[in-house]
């Protein structure tokens, strides 16, 4: 079954008079375990099907279902719900909780979100740092560790509750080069391992090239799909 | 939820100046309020209790229309035989009252031989009136405090003793008129000075009860007055009630009530003051009330505007917004924990300085009074609610608009 599946996809916004197409009536199917990337100009839709792909937004018409789930009508807090079981979300900015730990800050979805047992969440939580090669930095505070290690600990906390699906938005644009090969690295090293889907927004050509499926998009809607079996690793 | 106070204690921490300025606040204002409860609070005591004790009672009951005439210290309205039983049979059954005086209020011209001025008298049964009034013997100035006073002798206001000259010792007549009219002279020898006091009765001369019956040639039993004092004065409301309606429901043959029943606070115009200080309380409690609402309130919306991308990312990861608000309620919360723990032992620390410190001061005429500041378990409590109650309320707002924000505009939040 599909992880992703859109159809007639619409997105507009109001601002007064002004109408702003910002998604026109998309189609497209995302399998599970795929590493997908959204490209295209700025202002061509990409974070705004991300914000819809990620249920933090709902469309204006159209079907989407994730995961299995119609998520075009749901309610803010069966959103937040729908979040916490199902996506994970990579941030540029990592935007990791100043004030928690590392351990802490991969803990935070288990612990305030799904309400995981101490003993079995500490387990997953430790299972995910080693699998993010962040194990010994877990006392640490994000203001303590590097951009490309913040980076890693968001994929930790993105995967950390099973999700079947991880979004990031532009994941590499705050990292140097050798770091945002790593975290790409390890992202794929991460789908391969859990059979997740990942889903991209971006502008980098490191991540394009690693993607397996292309989506471009221009003016809110679907321009080209390519597909390259594998990607291109490193 | 123990996660909950475990974040918003670090977010308080992450701030540490602001919060702590904060909780500083609400600690002066948990301070002030519980400092100035304790000190009115022990005034009031001290002033009740030396107006009661040295002079009213907690209760007194008279014939009808008596307190209205008081002034005029009518002998025409004083209670009889019969009724002075009724009323004697009354107190005995009550267990709340500890004991009580008769008193014959009369005035009379005093004259030490030369001169000659009016003086309002409290004629009473010695042994009585000290139980009753037990700080009456320690309004006298000058002579022998033992037994209070006995018949022949005149304890004479401290006013009177001056004007006139008059010293211990001295022998002085009084002449009173008796309720029909005719005139009747008795000599007294000045026993002690008493010293004056604020309110009704504060500056009269006191006679043996059975004196006054000579001078006023009183031949059946008959008072003005009955001064009642109680085992616990905050059993005042409800043996009053009793009385009451116990000598309230009396009537004469006119149908008309026989009795009226009176608590010290209707008699002294100190009650006012007693009820003035009550509202300053109340006020400096809404002081208090402003002050943590708007400091708490000032550092929740801070704390929601500085941290717009952290809740947009929260919220993204699935935080329910219902846990988004908690986390800015408690924070609000725990501030106000803070700044009233830290008042309130401040506040109960400063007491018992003040306690062990011995700080006296002048009331009126009285001085030297020993301020003994306490504060009861229920005002620490009320005081330590309310602020904690206010501190929630103030970051509900903040907090509410924290649950609602829309997670994509607050991610693009920079």
């Amino acid at each position: 079954m599909s992880v992703i599946v859109a159809k007639q996809l619409v997105k507009t916004y109001v601002a007064g008079d002004i109408k702003v197409e910002a998604i026109r009536g998309v189609d497209f199917t995302i399998e599970p375990a795929s590493f997908v990337s959204f490209i295209g100009p700025s202002g061509s839709g990409k974070s705004t099907l991300l914000n819809l792909i990620g249920c933090l937004d709902p469309p204006t018409s159209g079907q989407l279902q994730v995961a299995g789930e119609n998520i075009v009508n749901l309610s803010r807090q069966d959103a937040a719900r729908f979040r916490g079981e199902n996506i994970g979300f990579v941030f540029q900015d990592f935007n990791l909780i100043p004030v928690l730990t590392v351990f802490e800050n991969v803990e935070y979805p288990l612990q305030m979100v799904q309400n995981w047992p101490k003993e079995k969440r500490r387990k997953q939580v430790q299972e995910m740092l080693a699998a993010v090669g962040m194990s010994d930095q877990g006392h640490k505070y994000p203001s303590q560790i590097s951009g490309g290690q913040k980076q890693r600990v968001a994929v930790a906390r993105a995967l950390v509750t099973n999700a079947k699906l991880v979004l990031a938005d532009e994941p590499t644009a705050n990292l140097d080069r050798e770091t945002a090969n790593m975290v790409i690295n390890l992202m794929k090293q991460m789908r391969d391992e859990f059979k997740t889907t990942f889903v991209f927004s971006t502008h980098d050509p490191r991540i394009v090239d690693n993607v397996e499926i292309t989506f471009e998009l221009e003016d809110g809607t679907l321009q080209r799909q390519e597909t390259s079996v594998g990607g291109n690793h490193g | 939820m123990a996660n909950i106070f475990k974040l918003a204690t670090r977010n308080l921490f992450r701030y540490k100046r602001r919060t702590m300025l904060t909780s500083m606040l609400i600690t002066l204002g948990v301070v002030s309020v519980l400092l100035f409860i304790s000190v009115s609070g022990s005034f009031k005591t001290l002033m009740v209790g030396q107006i009661t004790d040295s002079m009213l009672g907690h209760i007194q009951i008279h014939k009808k229309g008596y307190m209205a005439s008081i002034d005029n210290l009518p002998l025409n309205r004083n209670l009889t035989g019969k009724q002075i039983d009724k009323v004697v049979q009354i107190l005995s059954a009550d267990d709340a009252v500890e004991t009580y005086s008769m008193r014959i209020k009369l005035g009379a011209m005093f004259s030490n031989f030369t001169e000659t001025t009016n003086i309002r008298l409290n004629a009473v049964t010695p042994l009585d009136e000290i139980k009753t009034a037990p700080l009456l013997t320690d309004r006298i100035l000058q002579g022998d405090k033992t037994d209070l006073i006995k018949t022949g002798e005149i304890l004479i206001p401290e006013l009177i003793a001056k004007g006139m000259k008059v010293k211990v010792g001295d022998g002085i007549v009084l002449v009173a008129n008796n309720k029909d009219g005719s005139v009747n002279g008795q000599n007294f020898m000045v026993r002690g000075i008493l010293e004056g006091i604020s309110g009704p009765g504060g500056r009269d001369g006191v006679i043996h009860i059975d004196d006054a019956k000579t001078l006023l040639r009183i031949n059946a039993a008959e008072v003005s007055e009955i001064a009642i004092r109680l085992k616990d004065i905050d059993q005042l409301p409800e043996v009053f009630a009793s009385l009451q309606k116990k000598l309230g429901s009396m009537k004469n043959q006119q149908g008309m009530p026989v009795f009226e029943v009176h608590t010290w606070e209707s008699i002294s115009p100190f009650f006012n003051i007693a009820k003035m200080i009550d509202l300053m309380t109340f006020f400096i409690q809404i002081m208090l009330v402003a002050i943590v609402l708007v400091s708490i309130m000032n550092v929740m919306i801070m704390a929601v505007y500085e941290r717009i991308n952290e809740i947009g990312t929260i919220a993204a990861i699935g935080t329910p917004p219902n846990k988004i608000l908690s986390l800015f309620v408690v924070e609000g919360f725990l501030m106000g924990v803070l700044g009233t723990a830290l008042g309130t032992t401040i506040s109960l620390i400063s007491i018992a300085v003040m306690n062990v410190t011995q700080i006296s001061f002048d009331f009126g005429r009285q001085t030297g009074l020993l301020l003994s500041p306490t504060i009861g378990i229920v005002d620490v409590v009320l005081v330590v609610v309310i602020v904690i109650a206010i501190a929630v309320i103030a970051s509900l707002q903040p907090a509410w608009k924290a649950a609602q924000m829309d997670p994509i505009t607050a991610l693009k939040h920079v």
